[in-house]
């Protein structure tokens, strides 16, 4: 997917607020201050832009790219091209020239050694960055962190960020650290001005102010999840550290005693438990929600692969938990720090024997804050493990995204027996026992000081009292009870998002984190002659407007980021009499889904099926 | 009235029988140790005048595990995965603080699948009874080696054990374990009261039970049969476990050999020594003790060691008083303009 695509544009075309910058740096170097200043300052001028760090797993020293996108008209999504560089790593300097289109603009750091055969046929800016460190009088332990603060006022000044914006954006990151903003200012001042007096614009892109983008925030999908959880009332977190989930429960930790403090007392209402692997992670957040408490634990693939036998006891014993899987790229350790979408078929299946799961899957920051929430109340009702599945794009990158909005529905604890509840049942009260005619039982939690309240939890065969029970028509009926219940929930989980386009006949399936490609896709196909529309599945298992949409269409294309078409499997199984209009179309490298890939895709597949 | 009907209908200061104390019928093997296990913890909590609803029990997967149904049936409990019952605990506990748990294992659970959980359910002083049902064989896979199988073991389908065991109590000891204590099933009332103990230690308890397996490893010479435990178990003390509200009857017990370690709530323990000074509040002791018993091939049993435990794995949380799986929805969602706050910080 990532083959070297570069961007045609008129040579003598001024390109304003539609372009790609990457800025090339070492990891572990303090880069990442320097970009998100440059991203925020954008964001500050109300360009829409997305900002995506294709990092190594790794500490200190190795190669990594912020890629920062410029969209006036409003795409996010990745593109697999650069416009400009910034050059800050000698290792990847030649390499990262190859990406420009003819006329792209390289920003490097003087002190590297330009190649010797270094295309002719691009603008290339040197800036004297060791310079001004030296000029600022920067403490030995800063100067490289620093060196990368230098290209931020240089860059600003060539493409025209103001330096309101810039030092709003400062502001924003450094808060009240006064020492550490007046240094950072100063650098960035310097570069500013130097290349006020010693450049002379030679490029053609440029950015300009837009109106503020005051209904969006800028933040990460972890970060997002982590406060939808609180708001969700997560009372139990049990983890284990693991890329790129371990920034949500960090999230957690750090909002959790600003928000979470009992609004009575002041005292805390939750706990966040690191513990000694995932095994034990999911088993105490099993023990939590059997308890009554509002319990989650995050996790990726490798992660997801421990917990399995206790997903499957939490399944069968029917106990409320949420689980996030921030997907990466597997199989085995894979590649921990690219993302994909290849957890889902493990995920929707997750344990052995008769076993299904819901899945919602948040394709923007602001669902992560959704369904972070929701997961909760789902999860509750339905008395069964509910998965979130984001992925390190949405995760962990940066994110353009509209404000999160305030739960509209009151907390869902589901069918929960207290000491007076139970009276009602006149003795007759079980476990599993289907009172309501909808799979869902009533439970009651530890503490209940009710004698009949008590029972025996088992992950063995029983019946409708928890009694062990390995008659054959029990077993059957409670499973079956089992798949009814999760069956019911597909109506009242979040519903697919479908963007029309007049008069289409082809059918665009995705999920997840590719949206905003598969959006911008969808216009280039447009543009291109095709009109498709585009149905967003949201939740797993399918509800019934995904049928309908199948019904409406006369070929329906599944794209998503994994080797075999994962969510396709899982659409043809569940909805076979489909399946013929169903077409796959997947692939994974460890990147972003881009809108070129699924232009040509979907053409190609067109011509050989239209 | 005889004597068998008068224990049944005697109440305890919370007015309940032992009948109320009960569980389901046992399906373990007849003769099984793990049978007296579930009477002596029914028995302790009854005599302690706990209401069963105060107490929670947890296990694993095994015979050990099993018998968490034949014990306590007014109690929840939750029956889980192989080695993963501390992770249970670890999550439920936190619910309702004013529960007791109980965990009961086996040294497949704990000493093999799931040794991991054993040390660091420790490591996290989550008040508990940690009870190890130990046969030292996988009796539920009909006779397999364990980790605390004896070095030489023969089993039918085995062959001999070329592995040396592991000690439970050695590794709850350096692991931080406050209350660490052997016993055999064979010993009811050593077993009760170092139960009773246990259940009012303010952390994690371990008590390591040496539960001969009637079935697959009962060879006179095995170091988990009834045989040997009763001809090689060396009680270290006698002990009488003394709930708060009761007088300490110290005359009970001759001069200079009797001790009292007195727990957090008020409560105490009096050992009696039998045949030397044994002080169980010096870990360099207890581990010594359980060297040289382990090199002596005999089982020390009583309470090997024990620390007063002022504090738990809860006291590092602030926690509001009630139980939090009481809490109303308005306690746990933060309002609108905490929000509104934090959209604002990342615009």
């Amino acid at each position: 997917m990532d083959q070297i695509i570069v961007n045609t544009q008129p040579d003598n075309k001024q390109i304003v607020n539609e372009f790609c910058m990457t800025l090339c740096t070492v990891n572990g170097s303090g880069s990442a201050t320097a970009n998100i200043i440059l991203y925020r300052a954008l964001f500050n001028m109300g360009i829409p832009t997305s900002g995506k760090n294709i990092f190594p797993s790794n500490i200190k020293g190795l190669p990594t790219w912020f890629v920062i996108r410029v969209s006036e008209r409003g795409y996010i999504g990745r593109v697999p091209y650069d416009d400009i560089i910034v050059a800050m790593n000698a290792d990847t300097f030649q390499k990262d020239l190859t990406y420009l289109p003819e006329g792209g603009v390289v920003f490097y750091a003087d002190h590297l050694q330009k190649p010797a055969d270094a295309r002719t046929d691009l603008v290339y800016y040197p800036m004297p960055i060791r310079q001004f460190v030296r000029q600022a009088e920067v403490p030995r332990n800063l100067r490289e962190y620093m060196e990368n603060m230098a290209y931020v006022g240089i860059v600003g000044q060539v493409l025209g960020i103001p330096m309101e914006n810039i030092e709003y954006a400062l502001g924003k990151h450094f808060g009240s650290r006064q020492n550490a903003l007046e240094s950072n200012q100063n650098i960035i001042r310097m570069g500013f001005e130097w290349a006020a007096n010693n450049l002379t614009k030679q490029d053609r892109y440029s950015v300009r102010k837009l109106s503020p983008l005051s209904d969006y925030i800028l933040t990460d999908g972890n970060n997002a999840g982590a406060l939808g959880a609180l708001y969700g009332g997560v009372q139990f977190c049990s983890w284990y550290p693991i890329t790129p989930a371990t920034s949500m429960v960090e999230a957690m930790i750090a909002h959790n005693p600003k928000l979470r403090k009992d609004p009575i007392t002041g005292k805390n209402t939750s706990i966040i438990l690191q513990v000694e692997d995932e095994l034990a992670a999911a088993g105490a957040a099993i023990g939590a929600g059997w308890a009554g408490l509002r319990a989650m634990t995050a996790t990726s693939g490798p992660g997801l692969s421990l917990m399995t036998e206790n997903v499957g006891l939490a399944y069968f014993t029917e106990t409320p938990m949420v689980i996030w899987d921030v997907q990466r790229v597997g199989p085995s350790t894979g590649l921990p720090t690219r993302t994909a979408q290849g957890d889902l078929a493990m995920v929707y299946r997750l344990g052995h024997g008769d076993i299904n799961h819901i899945i919602l899957i948040p394709g923007s920051v602001n669902e992560c804050f959704e369904f972070g929430w929701k997961a909760f109340d789902i999860a509750d009702h339905y008395q069964t493990p509910v998965f979130v599945m984001s992925d390190l794009d949405l995760g962990m990158n940066q994110w353009i995204t509209k404000k999160f909005d305030y739960p509209d529905q009151p907390i869902d604890r589901g069918r929960i027996l207290w000491e007076d509840d139970l009276s009602r049942f006149e003795g007759a009260w079980g476990r599993y026992k289907d009172t309501e005619g909808d799979g869902i039982p009533w439970r009651t939690v530890m503490g209940n000081q009710n004698p009949a309240a008590p029972y025996f939890t088992r992950g063995t065969g029983h019946d409708e009292y928890g009694n062990y029970s390995e008659d054959p028509q029990n077993w059957s009926e409670m499973i079956q009870r089992i798949k009814r219940k999760l069956q019911n929930s597909c109506e009242y989980l979040p519903g697919p998002i479908l963007r029309e386009k007049a008069g289409a006949r082809i059918g665009v399936i995705a999920m997840g984190s590719t949206d905003p490609a598969i959006i911008e896709g969808q216009d280039q196909l447009e543009e291109a002659g095709l009109a498709v529309d585009y149905l967003r599945i949201r939740a797993l298992p399918v509800c019934s407007v995904v049928r309908e949409f199948l019904e409406n269409h006369d070929r329906v294309y599944v794209l998503e980021l994994n080797r075999d078409g994962q969510l396709y499997g899982i659409l043809i199984q569940e909805l076979h009499d489909y399946s013929p209009k169903l077409i796959s179309i997947s692939e994974v490298d460890g990147l972003p889904m881009t809108a070129i890939w699924v232009k040509q895709q979907i053409l190609a597949k067109e011509q050989q099926n239209g | 009235m005889d004597n068998a009907q008068t224990a049944k209908t005697e109440r305890n200061f919370v007015g309940l029988s032992s009948i109320d104390y009960r569980g389901k019928p046992s399906t373990l093997c007849p003769g099984c140790g793990h049978n007296t296990v579930s009477n002596q913890i029914q028995q302790a909590v009854f005599e302690l005048g706990l209401m069963p609803e105060m107490v929670a029990k947890f296990s694993g997967i095994g015979c050990s595990s099993k018998s968490l149904n034949y014990f306590l049936q007014r109690s929840f409990g939750f029956n889980g995965l192989h080695g993963r019952m501390p992770t249970l605990v670890t999550g439920a506990c936190f619910a309702d603080r004013r529960i007791k748990a109980i965990g009961i294992s086996g040294d497949g659970d704990s000493a093999s699948i799931g040794l991991g959980h054993f040390k660091h359910i420790i490591r996290r002083n989550v008040p508990m009874v940690y009870i190890i049902e130990n046969n030292g064989v996988y009796g539920l896979t009909k006779g397999q080696f364990s980790a605390t199988s004896d070095l030489g073991l023969e089993l039918k389908h085995q062959g001999k054990n070329f592995l040396p065991p592991l000690d439970l109590c050695m590794e709850a000891l350096i692991s931080g374990a406050k209350f660490v204590a052997r016993t055999f099933s064979g010993d009811i009332k050593q077993m009760k009261e170092l139960l009773k103990a246990a259940i009012m230690h303010n952390g994690i308890a371990v008590i390591d039970v040496i539960s001969p397996c009637v079935t697959f490893n009962n060879r006179d010479e095995a170091l988990q049969s009834y045989t040997w435990g009763r001809e090689n178990e060396a009680p270290i003390q006698d002990i009488t476990y003394v709930p708060r509200a009761q007088a300490i009857h110290i005359k009970d017990f001759q001069e200079g050999e009797t001790r009292e370690v007195r727990l957090h709530d008020g409560s105490s323990i009096v050992l009696k020594k039998i045949d030397r000074d044994y002080d169980p509040t010096d870990k360099h002791a207890a581990l010594d003790l359980l060297t040289e018993s382990y090199k002596n091939h005999y089982f020390a049993t009583g309470l090997i060691y024990i620390e007063n435990a002022p504090t738990n794995i809860y006291d590092e949380f602030d926690f509001v008083e009630e139980p939090l799986n009481r809490l109303t929805p308005d306690r746990l969602r933060p309002d609108a303009a905490a929000l509104e706050r934090i959209n604002l910080m990342y615009q």
